[in-house]
């Protein structure tokens, strides 16, 4: 008897702080961590918005010898046409007329130059990503390369983008290269450094341990990469390959700027500036980093299966 | 039981042996200027013994190891393994070494572990699970061949690295403080079974440690080493009989070597501290 009362009583032990703190807990969940903070972006945009175009917007009431109350006032820096600073909700107008209501095909349509991005930024990515592991499987299997390539690397992203993406567009041009290819080379040029340098390390991350065990076995190199350097380097591709996507993207929109490009969200942004399309650009912007916080968790959901499909417990 | 002692052992003089050191050295070149690790190294391991090397840190026992496997590089002396030289023992596969870690891939799973050097010598699948298999049974361990190394405690991931280097079938077991890490229960358990284990497969094997309970219980054969320079300072026989219990730790034999072998460390070490 005694032992079931002890065991009842445990249970309900342990079945009181759920039921108590099923408040507290939601306060303390991600979900409301992050909502918080988006409403405060949002607030505090709001504001700025109205402080910004307030200048504009007296002018314009000046103009025309409007007397607005303050709230009318207000109102009205956030529905100009071009305000300095757009409030969210033309923004978000603006992503629902080019994303939803807009035909995916037609060049006024984000999904269009959304796609236009993301096809040169996946095969920026690719060439960037099998650059990067054949640069640092040369580097780590010739010590002299270390030594002679690994500084060239380095010394690459040094470069502004900005300055080398027209050359490369013009130089590529002069030999036929048009299109999709030029600007995912320059996604290759920002995406390739992070994989060499996370590889490098990947590729020498197994102990001496595992390394004599291999000679022991009297393993050829190949063997010895194939099966211990590529494993193990595996959490350090998916690290880099994390930071190399979002770099390629930046890659491809850098390298529709200066190209007169007629199609993608750097050819968006490129044409809003030059008519004073704010909200434009902004929608542009916004349609930019969810593209890359998408593409950014893509490759984590890969990592998680990948590693745990691999046992790795991460 | 007793085969591996009837093979080896002084009765059988004209017995090629498995290991041959005559006068070997070996000095490393550091910043600091060269460091002596090994000198005057004499040593022959006939086949069947259990030999223990036995030191303080510094005395060069693991370094000696890895010179007889072909990881470290002698300076002077000869030293022949099966009669080659290390690095054609090496290529031949003539010996397993056990690593004080373990080694175990993360993202192997056990049976994928021990088939590890078997992926690598090119052996076909039906044989690589055949001795999977059977490796994995000698060290008591059949039936965790889908689990994963972090599912595994520290003395069973150390069986597997045993059964790994078993698998490759080698005349010769190195091993190299392999129970250094663990507990002394578990030790003590692995020190019984590895005395099985050796009694059963008839190898060759020479144990690195620094426990004197463990060189003793174990091995036909103890060597003292002392440090700076690393030199071989006693080598006691083992009169202890072949089929041992832990309780033979309790016995005026057992105490007698364990005694010798503690003097002898205590000598090599006097000048020092």
């Amino acid at each position: 008897m005694v032992p079931a009362v002890t065991a009842a009583l445990a249970d309900a032990d342990l079945r009181r702080p759920p039921s108590l703190g099923i408040v507290r807990r939601f306060l303390a969940s991600r979900f409301v961590a992050v909502s918080v903070i988006v409403v405060a972006i949002v607030a505090v945009w709001y504001v700025a918005a109205a402080l910004l175009n307030a200048p504009f917007q007296r002018e314009l009431d000046g103009r025309a010898d409007a007397d607005p109350t303050i709230i009318e006032f207000i109102e009205s820096t956030w529905s100009q046409e071009r305000p300095v600073l757009p409030a969210p909700h033309q923004v978000g107008q603006e992503l629902w007329k080019t994303i939803v209501l807009t035909a995916p095909d037609s060049k006024r349509s984000l999904v269009y130059h959304g796609w236009v991005t993301l096809s040169s930024t996946l095969l920026g990515f690719a060439l960037g990503t099998l650059l990067g592991v054949a640069l640092a499987t040369a580097i780590v299997h010739v010590p002299s390369l270390d030594k002679s390539l690994m500084p060239w690397v380095v010394a690459s992203q040094t470069i502004p983008i900005l300055a080398i993406a027209p050359m490369v567009i013009v130089v590529l041009a002069s030999i036929g290269l048009t299109g999709l290819l030029p600007k995912a080379i320059i996604s290759t040029y920002l995406s390739f450094f992070p994989v060499v340098v996370g590889m490098a390390k990947g590729l020498r991350s197994p102990d001496p341990i595992n390394l004599d065990l291999m000679r022991t076995y009297s393993a050829t190199s190949a063997q010895t990469f194939w099966k211990l350097r590529w494993p193990s380097s595996v959490p350090f591709l998916f690290v880099s390959m994390r930071v190399a996507i979002a770099a390629s993207l930046v890659g491809a929109i850098v390298g529709e700027l200066p190209t007169g490009a007629v199609a993608g969200l750097g050819a968006r942004l490129l044409t809003g500036s030059y008519y004073g399309q704010t909200v434009q650009i902004w929608a542009a912007l916004v349609t930019a980093s969810v593209l890359a916080a998408v593409l950014v968790g893509i490759v984590g959901l890969v990592q998680k299966i990948v590693l745990r499909r691999m046992g790795i417990r991460a | 039981m007793s085969s591996a002692l009837t093979e080896s052992g002084p009765s059988k003089p004209a017995a090629v042996p498995v290991i041959e050191i005559r006068d070997l050295s070996l000095t490393f070149a550091t910043a600091d200027g060269p460091v002596t690790a090994l000198t005057g190294i004499d040593l022959d391991v006939r086949r069947g013994e259990f030999i223990s090397l036995i030191g303080p840190s510094g005395c060069g026992k693991t370094t000696l190891l890895r010179v007889i496997a072909d990881l470290e590089q002698p300076t002077g002396g000869r030293i022949a393994v099966n009669g080659v030289s290390p690095g054609e023992a090496r290529l031949a596969r003539a010996y397993g070494y056990v690593f004080q870690a373990s080694a175990l891939y993360p993202w192997r799973n056990i049976a994928r572990n021990v088939a590890l050097p078997l992926e690598i010598m090119g052996l076909d699948r039906p044989t690589r699970d055949a001795r999977v298999r059977d490796n994995l049974a000698l060290v008591n361990l059949t039936g965790f061949e889908r689990k994963f190394p972090w599912q595994l405690s520290g003395g069973m991931q150390q069986r597997v690295s045993i059964a790994r280097a078993l698998a490759v079938e080698p005349e010769l077991l190195l091993m190299d403080e392999p129970f250094g890490a663990l507990d002394e229960i578990v030790r003590d358990h692995l020190n019984e079974q590895l005395l099985q284990l050796w009694a059963k497969t008839n190898k060759t094997v020479v144990f690195v440690t620094h426990s004197i309970p463990e060189a003793v219980f174990l091995s036909t054969r103890i060597v003292v080493m002392s440090p700076r320079p690393g030199r071989i300072h006693d080598v006691i026989e083992s009169s202890l009989p072949s089929d041992r219990t832990l309780d033979i730790r309790e016995t005026p034999e057992f105490l007698a070597i364990a005694h010798r072998v503690r003097e002898g460390l205590r000598a090599g070490h006097s000048y020092d501290d």
